[in-house]
């Protein structure tokens, strides 16, 4: 009967898992088409673009002809998503290399400092948490809730330059500039990228960390916990052995959004300390019109995202009691 | 006025330090430039990157220009946009949730589907593409953070639209045969507004940091305009000598949003936050 029932549950939780994805799929899809229609509606075109003001009509035509511009615009839609998923995005303008080059350079770069600010960030985000819906209505907690309010709206620039006077001007401790390379040790990589994860950590630690204290606080409110605090279970165990196996989705879907915050406020960290990753490669993108280059770079940032999202989701299924196999 | 002034008084310590900083920011939007002492453009100090003195209270700029000045005159356009951008994109996202609410599943299913997509661009990347497709003049940066901005308004004001469709009042509003145009507006918007004015609080800030960091990043505000975030680009060359005119711009955003943050999160039975 026991086996019978957990063996649907797995099935339910195995199909929800694979409906999750297919929707990702194509919300990853429609993002596809969104970004391609808006790189379309640059006034003027590529080969306008790399020939200048002065080049003929004939002369734009002919390089439109050759770059394939003057197919229908579903065409190379088509071939453009073909390229990204066959993993050749087609060729940056600027760099006059082909994107798939270009991205493979930096992308280990920003995953690396992703992993590492994560690394970070979620002890320091958990404990924050905890601490403070533990501490619930408290001086701690009302503390920390102003701290955690206002670092979430402060802008990262300003965290970073606060930073840089503290640690390479004042206590010349750090390099204000993160230079990398691939022969570098951990130990020359490390001080060059700990002011970049330090400004990224603490906004996403703030984020973090009010979601989880939303989280446990949540929890809290549960008859459950009541009866755990008064058959006279200590605090510390109420929060992990009662609190906590309920609240883990919650808490990992909280840092899966925290984290996708890393997406965007890369953009800003790694221009100011010079950090040879994606985001700082989709400004200079911007910068210079590289539609190809802008487009990969973009699909990947949300690809990523969604991926986190998913992750998230995907978290909440498995971990329902009432989905979860017994 | 004086219920204005009773309620500011209930507010916790940090509601009323947030809200002493919205009204000094949007007195320094609206007044800054008169106030300012030096000519916005004017070469006035003789060295560069000066400390602060009497003459020039936050010191001067990469060129030798007054700090004070340029901030007076910067905070307009980073309040400006911001609050004229957040205003479009709830004003947008609330009509269309407005409709998806009164227009049953036929209008609701493919909008909220439509939006669920866009907001599943992390913002700053959709801003950057938007930015290289239509450029950054003034008018375009407005539009561009108000697209940004839509979705997120409008799955909040859709949840609250669609409960309170459902609840009886709108029912019988339906049964007396009122069209959906007057039930979107004078059953369901009134009852929404306060939960939709914490919101427009957050998409504000929200904004304020993507356009000075668009403008940061040499992508926002062009010069010879130039709001909060231009000013801490253009003196970044200041870094290394821990100049004020870096920091003092930067502090100034920070306290106009952590403001406008502080105050929403005071108020009683605020929307959620990020």
């Amino acid at each position: 009967m026991a086996g019978a029932s957990s063996q649907s549950g797995m099935k339910a939780a195995l199909t929800l898992t694979t409906q999750r994805f297919a929707s990702s799929l194509l919300t990853l899809l429609l993002v596809s088409v969104t970004i391609f229609v808006i790189a379309q509606l640059l006034p003027g075109d590529a080969a306008q673009e790399a020939l200048g003001q002065s080049a003929t009509a004939e002369q734009i035509a002919a390089l439109r002809h050759e770059m394939g511009l003057d197919r229908p615009a579903y065409v190379r839609y088509a071939d453009w998503l073909g390229g990204m998923v066959s993993g050749n995005p087609g060729q940056s303008m600027v760099a006059n290399m082909p994107v798939a080059e270009v991205i493979a350079e930096r992308l280990p770069n920003s995953l690396l400092l992703a992993a590492l600010t994560a690394l970070v960030a979620v002890p320091v985000a958990l404990a924050i948490g905890i601490g403070s819906a533990m501490n619930r209505g408290g001086r701690i907690d009302r503390a920390l809730n102003i701290a955690t309010l206002s670092m979430v709206a402060v802008p990262e620039f300003l965290v970073a330059t606060i930073a840089v006077l503290i640690f390479s001007v004042k206590l010349r401790w750090l390099p204000s500039i993160a230079l990398v390379s691939d022969d570098m040790t951990w130990g020359e990589y490390l001080p060059g990228v700990a002011m970049p994860i330090l400004t990224l950590s603490v906004v996403v630690i703030a984020q973090m960390a009010r979601m989880t204290r939303a989280a446990v606080i949540d929890q809290m409110d549960r008859p459950y916990v009541e009866m755990a605090v008064l058959k006279g279970v200590a605090p510390v165990q109420v929060v992990l052995k009662h609190i906590m196996p309920n609240a883990i989705a919650p808490i990992v879907n909280a840092m899966a959004l925290s984290l996708s915050y890393l997406l965007g406020g890369a953009v800003i960290v790694e221009t100011i300390f010079n950090y040879p990753g994606l985001a700082s490669l989709m400004v200079n993108a911007v910068t210079s019109r590289d539609m190809p280059l802008l487009q990969a770079c973009a699909m990947i940032f949300c690809a990523a995202y969604l991926l986190l999202m998913l992750i998230a989701d995907v978290t909440a299924i498995l971990a329902n009691p009432r989905l979860r196999a017994q | 006025m004086g219920a204005a002034f009773k309620r500011a008084k209930a507010l916790p310590m940090s509601g009323k330090v947030g809200l002493v900083l919205v009204i000094f920011w949007l007195a320094v939007a609206l007044f800054g430039p008169m106030l300012a002492p030096y000519p916005v453009g004017a070469f006035v100090a003789y060295d560069v990157f000066d400390g602060q003195s009497a003459a020039h209270w936050l010191g001067s700029d990469y060129l030798g220009r007054d700090v004070l000045s340029r901030l007076l005159s910067g905070a307009r356009y980073t309040v400006g946009l911001a609050a004229a951008a957040a205003l479009l994109a709830s004003a947008t996202g609330t009509a269309l949730a407005l409709t998806a609410a009164v227009g049953g599943a036929k209008v609701d299913e493919p909008l909220s589907r439509f939006m669920d997509m866009l907001i599943s661009i992390p913002s700053k990347i959709f801003s950057l593409v938007l930015v290289a497709a239509f450029g950054s003049s003034l008018p375009l940066l407005l539009l561009i953070a108000a697209i940004t901005y839509v979705p997120g308004n409008y799955r909040i004001a859709r949840a609250l639209a669609v409960n309170l469709a459902q609840m009886d009042y709108v029912q019988v509003a339906r049964a007396r045969g009122e069209g959906r145009f007057h039930i979107a507006i004078t059953e369901i918007l009134p009852n929404m507004i306060h939960p939709l004015l914490a919101d427009f609080g957050l998409r504000f800030v929200f904004i304020v940091l993507l356009l000075s960091g668009l403008s940061f990043l040499g992508l926002g505000v062009q010069p010879p305009d130039a709001d909060l975030g231009s000013l801490v680009r253009e003196n970044i060359s200041g870094l290394g000598e821990g100049a004020l005119a870096i920091l003092a711009p930067a502090v100034a955003i920070a306290t106009l949003t952590v403001g406008v943050n502080l105050l929403i999160d005071a108020l009683p039975g605020r929307g959620k936050g990020r």
